[in-house]
């Protein structure tokens, strides 16, 4: 599962910012799952729990907000739930819209010592 | 302490990504991702196409299995490049993967790029690997209920080809649910319904990839 190799490119990331702030230990990490992405958060844990024993970042918590689909319509000019996967306007139908959130799969904020 | 980060989890795999699709725009390809559940008929729309299509466009594939070069051997046998990636475990391939078969292809002696990635309708649609666009093929005998169950695959894809159609009287499938499904997921997909066993079909797929590969960008 791929689930493995994100936590590997969240590490690399982490380790960064990391030592961009002369951080020593790593308290948590918060992160944005969008709705729509191919992972699954448990498996994201158990990986990140997996690969982090025996560095500086061993006992982190990994804090993960799902982040629903949303949409927005330039004609109502209104941001909406995409629900079920239906990416249309709920109020004009229109499929000319623009997904504002949902896809992305984001480092938001570390807790650093 | 507390850090802003905001950073993209997938940001380096996105910039191999861009580098590759840089590469391809300089040598002039059409770069396309295509992706299935196993056995939906990946490897048999590639041989078909390359059949029908070599004479007029120089075509190389790029193979993705977790095991075996049985499909890059088949494809090698309809005479056109094609290079095999065994992951080995990884379900889907990423842009770094694509890169290392770089040196085993001539781009500068073709047209169009085919990458045909691990048989899994899940994970593929998450990674770039450069491509212009991904395709997508749904077979019959998978039920006409995958477009609500692996929207993000559908939502990802500018074609979804519809394969089996001829095994339509021996399944309960209704090309109008997938049809109907996968266009409110993806209003723009572009659909053609096909067989790959009786030929029904590929004539408009065919033209209209003859069109996208004609018309595609090239950065001089």
């Amino acid at each position: 599962m791929h689930e493995m190799s994100i936590a590997m490119s969240m590490i690399d990331i982490v380790r960064e910012e990391m030592r961009k702030c002369n951080a020593n230990n790593l308290r948590s990490v918060r992160l944005n799952i969008g709705q729509m992405s191919a992972v699954v958060p448990n498996a994201l844990s158990f990986c990140f729990e997996v690969i982090t024993k025996g560095t500086e970042m061993e006992g982190a918590r990994l804090l993960m907000d799902v982040i629903p689909l949303r949409g927005y319509c330039s004609i109502c000019e209104k941001e909406f739930e995409i629900k079920d996967y239906v990416f249309a306007c709920p109020s004009c139908g229109t499929k000319k819209i623009e997904t504002v959130s949902g896809q992305d799969l984001a480092i938001v904020e570390i807790e650093v010592e | 302490m507390k850090v802003s980060v905001v950073r993209n989890i997938l940001e380096a795999n996105d910039r191999i990504a861009r580098q590759n699709r840089d590469l391809f725009k300089e040598k002039g390809l059409l770069v396309i991702n295509l992706m299935s559940s196993p056995g939906a008929g990946k490897t048999s729309l590639l041989e078909k196409t390359i059949d029908v299509l070599k004479s007029d466009v120089r075509i190389g594939i790029i193979e993705g299995d977790i095991q075996s070069s049985q499909d890059a051997e088949r494809i090698a046998r309809k005479g056109v490049p094609a290079v095999q990636i065994n992951t080995g475990g990884e379900c889907h391939l990423d842009g770094n993967m694509i890169r290392d078969t770089f040196e085993k292809l001539d781009f500068e002696n073709m047209d169009l790029l085919i990458v045909e990635n691990v048989g899994n309708l899940v994970c593929p649609a998450e990674f770039k690997v450069g491509e212009d666009f991904k395709a997508m093929i749904l077979s019959v005998t998978e039920g006409d209920d995958k477009p609500s169950k692996y929207p993000l695959m559908f939502h990802e894809s500018k074609v979804l080809l519809i394969n089996k159609i001829d095994l339509l009287p021996y399944v309960y499938c209704s090309l109008d649910r997938i049809k109907e499904d996968s266009l409110k997921i993806n209003p723009d997909l572009q659909i053609f319904q096909i067989s790959c066993k009786t030929g029904e079909g590929l004539d408009a797929w065919y033209g209209w990839l003859l069109e996208r590969v004609k018309n595609r960008e090239v950065i001089l």
